[in-house]
């Protein structure tokens, strides 16, 4: 019997299976498509998360690059559709006094504040990413002489320093070692742009995926800051059955233990 | 000469508002022009009034970002721009994506595809579900869900930015149109559409049918890429106050008895 009831009954389950359908498709190819974590974002950007659901991929910030640094992910480049992004082998960020690619962002992505100090814009405290040094094919770790990020750094001696340290295989040269300092490496890639290996020894990759988190059980004892932390700790001691005694009294009380 | 140029005006107008409005991005984005920057996303006229997508913005809003007031300003001055203006405007005058399924349609027309294929295996609707669901995912993902996959912003990303693999979507939607579904894209799936379908309701500027004047030639619904608007010609004089109407004007240009016309919507209800 075909009724008016079983028509709609039968046409709402047909909506809700096509809309089920269709919604997982498209949550599944979305999901794929942001997951992308080796992208390097203008400077000022929020965490990824945050950035995806606040770019409104407008082009602002590209069209705001004197130097062509910025481009808008096409599809085919893998990359989250229509967000901004730099490769710094390309063209890496020169690091523009006035950032002109963060004031002009419209939904905040490019967040003004946290290039801000003294409320003047500063680019060097901007986190783009940070340089990664491959010591196998750094030829300065060969021992050839090479200081050509080093001297392309726009922090230099601060982003990257050189540690100097004696040849032992020739017996009378120094190596010269490239090492960055995380705290001062804004991930402008203008090393990894002047690196002249075939393919860049030094590469700039997204902070989060390369800096660790030591945590809170280990203080620099001899950091006078850090040391700090422990004025206001105070010991949390657990009372179980085998500890309400001292350690020795607990091992020598063989009650119990032994028969009568 | 003349005839010519009546059947088509207002489609030559709102192909010369479309190419203009891209050329003025193109020219915002390689040349400098300060006149529109950015893209139909957001954009910032004279560097300085905003102007942003308010379905973009409302997607944002249900992934849960931060929104700054400048978006708010930008997406309001559009609301209320084509609130006043009308349904659609956006669709037939400023968007790129107009253009590509407006060409399907007019080969399928030349190719009698209509006439094979009478009824429409897809119902109008669909395009209110997928406005549902892209909130609804963005709100779940917590990103802008439509943005993601967006043939719009593609297509007009492409012309002001680079084309990359970006002509394949452009393909796509016009196969689609061609063979699978006519108006199948802006007239079924789009959610941007069903976005300005809904507030266009109110607007101002609405096409006005005369039944006296009518011939019942039914060229109008022919080229209607929304015929379910028309739906009183040849039988009763009423606006045609559907949100789903474009306001493109082809009705009121292949119109020979001038039965159908511009006017201002009628506020007050005659007796």
């Amino acid at each position: 019997m075909v009724t008016n009831r079983r028509k709609f009954i039968l046409g709402t389950a047909r909506t809700a299976g096509l809309v089920a359908l269709g919604g997982l498709m498209w949550s599944a190819y979305v999901d794929e498509v942001t997951a992308n974590k080796l992208i390097l974002r203008p400077p000022g950007a929020l965490k990824e998360e945050d950035f995806l659901s606040t770019c409104i991929k407008c082009g602002m910030c590209v069209e705001a690059c004197p130097f062509d640094t910025l481009s808008l992910a096409k599809p085919g480049d893998n990359k989250p559709l229509g967000t901004p992004f730099f490769e710094p082998r390309d063209i890496p960020c020169y690091m523009c006094v006035d950032i002109p690619c963060v004031p002009v962002c419209p939904t905040g992505a490019l967040d003004k504040k946290s290039v801000t100090t003294n409320n003047e814009l500063d680019i060097n405290i901007s986190k783009m990413g940070v340089a990664v040094v491959d010591t196998k094919n750094c030829i300065a770790f060969w021992g050839i002489q090479c200081d050509a990020c080093y001297r392309a750094c726009p922090l230099l001696d601060e982003a990257i320093y050189l540690e100097y340290e004696k040849n032992e295989r020739t017996g009378k040269h120094a190596f010269l070692k490239p090492i960055v300092d995380s705290d001062f490496c804004t991930g402008c890639g203008l090393c990894e742009h002047a690196c002249v290996t075939k393919k860049a020894a030094i590469t700039v990759v997204p902070s989060d995926l390369v800096i660790g988190s030591v945590g809170d059980h280990y203080i620099k004892g001899w950091d006078k800051a850090d040391e700090k932390r422990l004025t206001n700790a105070h010991a949390q001691i657990n009372t179980t059955k085998i500890s309400e005694k001292s350690a020795v009294d607990s091992l020598n009380d063989m009650g119990g233990l032994l028969d009568d | 000469m003349t005839n010519l140029y009546n059947n088509y005006r207002f489609l030559i107008m709102r192909r010369l508002t479309q190419v203009a409005i891209m050329i003025l991005y193109i020219g915002g984005n390689y040349w400098g022009w300060n006149f529109i920057q950015g893209n139909l996303s957001s954009s910032s006229l004279f560097g300085t009034i905003p102007l942003s997508d308010p379905y973009a913005a409302l997607q944002m809003f249900a992934a849960g970002a931060i929104i700054t007031t400048n978006l708010v300003m930008g997406a309001l001055i559009i609301t209320v721009f084509y609130m006043l203006l009308g349904g659609r405007v956006f669709c037939s005058w400023v968007c790129p994506v107009n253009i590509i399924t407006d060409a399907a349609n007019y080969l399928r027309r030349k190719l009698e595809f209509n006439k094979i294929q009478k009824r429409q295996p897809a119902s109008r609707n669909i395009r209110y579900w997928v406005l549902g669901l892209s909130l609804v995912l963005s709100y779940i993902l917590g990103v802008t869900a439509f943005e993601f996959v967006s043939p719009i912003s593609i297509t007009h990303r492409a012309i002001i930015f680079g084309l990359g693999l970006g002509w394949a979507a452009m393909l796509v939607i016009f196969l689609f149109d061609l063979f699978v579904l006519k108006n199948g894209w802006c007239g079924h799936v789009c959610p941007l559409g069903a976005f300005y379908s809904s507030i266009g309701k109110i607007g101002l500027i609405r096409v006005d049918h005369n039944e006296e004047k009518c011939t019942a030639c039914m060229e109008c619904k022919e080229v209607c890429p929304e015929n379910q608007v028309l739906f009183m010609v040849s039988k009763e004089s009423l606006q045609v106050l559907d949100g789903e109407c474009t306001n493109c004007g082809r009705c009121v240009e292949v119109c020979n008895d001038d039965a159908l016309n511009f006017s201002i919507k009628k506020l007050l209800k005659e007796k």
